[in-house]
């Protein structure tokens, strides 16, 4: 395959798995507005763009599957066939089915197994069912009768049910690279050509015939249920130097004698043409004829468009083509001009870059400074600036809103409650909080893991819920925001909550914690995160093999986030995530002890405070600060970190805030913000505390990121009960 | 591509073999035309041709045309089914009113 077809069809393959999503979404809401005909556009619209396009790409499992699906659809639209729960189910299911077929057919160029090849079968039986059901309807005689409408078409209307095409090929369609007969193999794979006569009257005399010319016309009377947009998109390679007429079943017959007029043959000639072929009646070519040499206006110019109002009674079904393409390309042109498709591992290069201009700026900078220029420290200031804007800007170009992720779960609840025989509905609230692409990527499998834990174990049967006195529809929450650069995502449920006893117990038979300890809640909840710990007494196909939920945490911790939990008994359960932002370059706040610097992100930092030589002495014994009445807890990061040296002869306390914890970093020096780029620390590094990462400063020293939620749990742990024993301590979740 | 000439009763065959595509179709219409303007019966073996798009179906259109209009005979025998697929996709079969043997499709 050519690599612009290649690219093409990638751009297809991204495109079609968004509009499946797009379908998805569109298909759930339809569930709880079944009339809303702007839903059901879209679900259409999606159907008809993936069939539409499989077509262009030959992929014919695609295609064919999906005309069915799209039949269904149409017919939904029109009226003739009602929203039901089951078509719903239905239509997602075959959702589901064409996105197996992208990845198989589009993506791997393969065919389907057997398994899926039956599992198709059965999805085609279903919605052929739905077909047929609507065919019986209509054969009744109470129908709402389209009838009239034909006969008042009869004035003006030819009778032909079939579409009429007429094509002349311009004569360079060969030489670029076109064959006439392939539009005709596409047209008989979106509907049936039923009549075609081939017209070569354009071919000159043998020897000024150009064998490399084109001269080939086609009058084709089509049976199709497509739209008019569907079958003119079939044309729009050759639409520029081609004459083309589309004229839809029951068209006028003055578009047919406006045709005849304009196309190259013998006007009589073709007329008897399209009788012959059915297109045309004697009597329709007559009254055409007759009324085009008597107008009824006296203005013999007048424009199509004119006519086509002057003449109210129009097919609605035309009209509907002709304004769904309209919108459809308003639609599709508005959405081209906001949105620009990059590759991922372009924006990757560009932040890599970016970040490697943040150290090289720093570096400029420093140069600057000790180099007492006015002028050109004033010049790299103005550089830094514009270089922390692309900074911004270069990051903010991956971030996404997490909605997308979210409604990927109403599938999932919809589906499971239903498997499990709950009633349980999502709520999705903070869809627009945006956060690093690469972030959202790998927090869908966690998340959903805490949501299917929450429907099995949380939320309780609706039986049990009555019983308790709540109302028998159990509630999940999903919720994102912004705190402190950091982003949170809660999922709540209203459930039954931890079973604290369950729990306790199953942490002393694994030897989590001592038999005679008494952990606060907050900490035995958390030992759900521990590998292996699982509490359910049956386990289901969903959860509660005892895998999951440390997965979950590692996961997470890889992300650098935390996550906590926290459960009411009988009212449900809240797990917080807690993601940074991004994971490539953060605003850092430099700090020195001794000879080496540290960072501390900036947006956790909420104020510095000078360690008087009183204070100095005091606080060294008892570990903490009052703070206006506050007590802070400090950590003496010269002792913490083994740093050689006497202290300076000033300390600063830099506080920082880390979700609701708060504490005090005790170092020599406070050197400023700085813009830090974060470099990942080898393999070797992995299990060091109190360190996310290193960056480098802009003399080409190495500074350490300093892990704040890390050592803030770790010191008000410390501090909250100093008399603990250690098995409990290193097994809580950070 | 080529045009293999055999004289039989007084019949010229033209054997093409290959394809007849907007890749061959001027050779081959400088190879067809002295051909097309002779008296006596023509006759175009197409059992060979394995592959025929639009430019190659002109030909045999142009080929029939000159011969309607010198009212000489011209006849296409042994069509492959790449012929046959285009007769029958365009209707065709009729405007050159030969016999064709309808091949066993595969679906039937």
């Amino acid at each position: 395959m050519s690599t612009s077809l290649d690219q093409a069809l990638q751009t297809y393959i991204a495109e079609a798995r968004e509009l499946l999503e797009e379908m998805e979404a569109a298909l759930l809401r339809l569930e709880s507005a079944p009339d809303d005909a702007e839903t059901l556009g879209a679900i259409f619209r999606a159907a008809h763009t993936i069939k539409g396009s499989a077509g262009l790409f030959g992929l014919d499992p695609i295609v064919s599957f999906t005309h069915i699906v799209e039949d269904i659809l149409q017919r939904l639209r029109d009226g003739n066939l009602a929203v039901t729960a089951q078509l719903i189910a239905l239509l997602l299911e075959c959702g589901d089915h064409m996105q197996q077929l992208i990845e198989v057919v589009a993506v791997q160029g393969g065919q389907l197994d057997a398994t899926a090849h039956a599992h198709e079968c059965g999805l085609r039986e279903r919605l052929y069912s739905y077909q047929q059901a609507v065919t019986e309807e209509a054969c009744m005689p109470v129908v709402h009768a389209p009838e009239p409408t034909i006969e008042v078409c009869d004035e003006q209307h030819v009778s032909s049910e079939l579409w009429h095409i007429s094509l002349r090929f311009g004569p360079q369609v060969l030489r670029n690279g076109m064959d006439p007969l392939s539009f005709l193999r596409y047209l008989n794979s979106i509907g049936s050509i039923q009549r075609i006569s081939t017209l070569s009257d354009s071919m000159p005399p043998m020897d000024s015939m150009d064998a490399e010319s084109c001269y080939l016309g086609f009058e084709i009377e089509l049976q199709s249920d497509a739209e008019r947009a569907t079958i003119a998109e079939t044309f729009d390679f050759v639409r520029d130097d081609c004459q083309i007429h589309i004229l839809p079943p029951h068209g006028k017959i003055a578009e047919y004698i406006e045709m005849l007029q304009q196309l190259p043959e013998d006007f009589s000639r073709l007329g008897e043409l399209l009788v012959s072929s059915g297109a045309l009646t004697p009597q329709e070519l007559e009254r055409g004829l007759a009324a085009q040499e008597n107008p009824s206006g006296n203005q013999p110019q007048q424009l199509l468009g004119e006519i086509l109002l002057e003449q109210r009674v129009v097919q609605p079904a035309v009209v509907q083509a002709a304004l769904d393409k309209q919108s459809q390309l308003q639609e599709q042109r508005s959405r081209e001009q906001r949105y620009v498709r990059v590759q991922a591992d372009k924006l990757d290069e560009l932040i890599n870059l970016v970040g490697e201009l943040v150290i090289a700026g720093a570096g400029a900078s420093l140069l600057a400074q000790n180099c007492q220029d006015e002028a050109l420290q004033e010049a790299t200031s103005v550089v830094s600036g514009l270089v922390e804007e692309i900074r911004d800007g270069a990051l903010r170009l991956r971030m996404v809103p997490i909605g997308d992720t979210f409604n990927r779960f109403q599938r999932v609840v919809r589906d499971v409650s239903q498997e499990l025989g709950k009633d349980i509905e999502l709520h999705i609230s903070g869809a627009e909080t945006e956060l690093d692409k690469s972030v959202v990527e790998k927090i869908g499998d966690p998340l959903m893991h805490l949501l299917r834990n929450a429907m099995d174990h949380g939320i309780e049967l609706p039986e049990v819920r009555q019983a308790a006195g709540k109302p028998s529809k159990g509630n999940l929450h999903l919720n994102a925001y912004h705190d402190s650069g950091s982003i949170v995502i809660e999922i709540s449920d209203d459930g039954r909550g931890l079973d604290r006893q369950r729990i306790l117990q199953k942490a002393r038979e694994r030897d989590l914690i001592s038999s005679t300890a008494t952990p606060t809640d907050a900490e035995l909840y958390n030992l759900i995160f521990e590998a292996g710990f699982s509490t359910a007494s049956a386990i289901t196909s969903l959860s509660g093999r005892g895998v999951g939920m440390d997965v979950v945490k590692r996961n997470i911790t890889a992300l650098r986030g935390s996550v906590e939990l926290d459960s009411q008994p009988g009212l449900g359960t809240r797990v917080r995530i807690r993601l940074p932002l991004t994971l490539a370059i953060i605003d850092g706040f430099l700090v020195g002890i001794s000879q080496a610097s540290y960072v501390v992100p900036l947006n956790m930092v909420q104020e510095c405070v000078e360690l008087s030589a009183d204070d100095r002495r005091a606080t060294r014994e008892r570990g903490y600060l009052n703070l206006r009445g506050e007590v802070l807890p400090l950590i003496f990061l010269r002792e913490h970190f083994n740093i050689d040296g006497s202290p300076g002869r000033r300390e600063n306390v830099v506080v920082v805030r880390c979700a609701e914890h708060k504490a005090g970093l005790v170092v020599d020096e406070l050197l400023g913000e700085f813009q830090t780029v974060i470099k990942p620390l080898g393999k070797l590094f992995s299990t060091l505390r109190g360190i996310s990462g290193s960056t480098i400063l802009g003399n080409g020293a190495v500074a350490l990121i300093l892990d704040v939620p890390a050592l803030v749990l770790q010191i008000t742990r410390q501090a909250s009960h100093a008399a603990q024993q250690p098995a409990a301590l290193s097994i809580c979740a950070r | 591509m080529s045009i293999r000439t055999e004289s039989q009763d007084g019949r010229t065959l033209l054997h093409i073999e290959g394809e007849m595509t907007i890749y061959t179709a001027a050779d081959l219409k400088a190879q067809l035309m002295p051909h097309l303007g002779q008296d006596g019966e023509l006759e175009i073996v197409l059992a060979e041709v394995c592959e025929i798009d639009s430019a190659g179906l002109q030909l045999l259109i142009l080929a029939k045309r000159e011969a309607t209009r010198n009212e000489t005979a011209l006849r296409l025998s042994r069509h492959s089914r790449a012929v046959l697929e285009v007769f029958d996709l365009c209707n065709l079969a009729a405007f050159f009113g030969d016999p064709l043997v309808i091949a066993h499709s595969p679906n039937g």
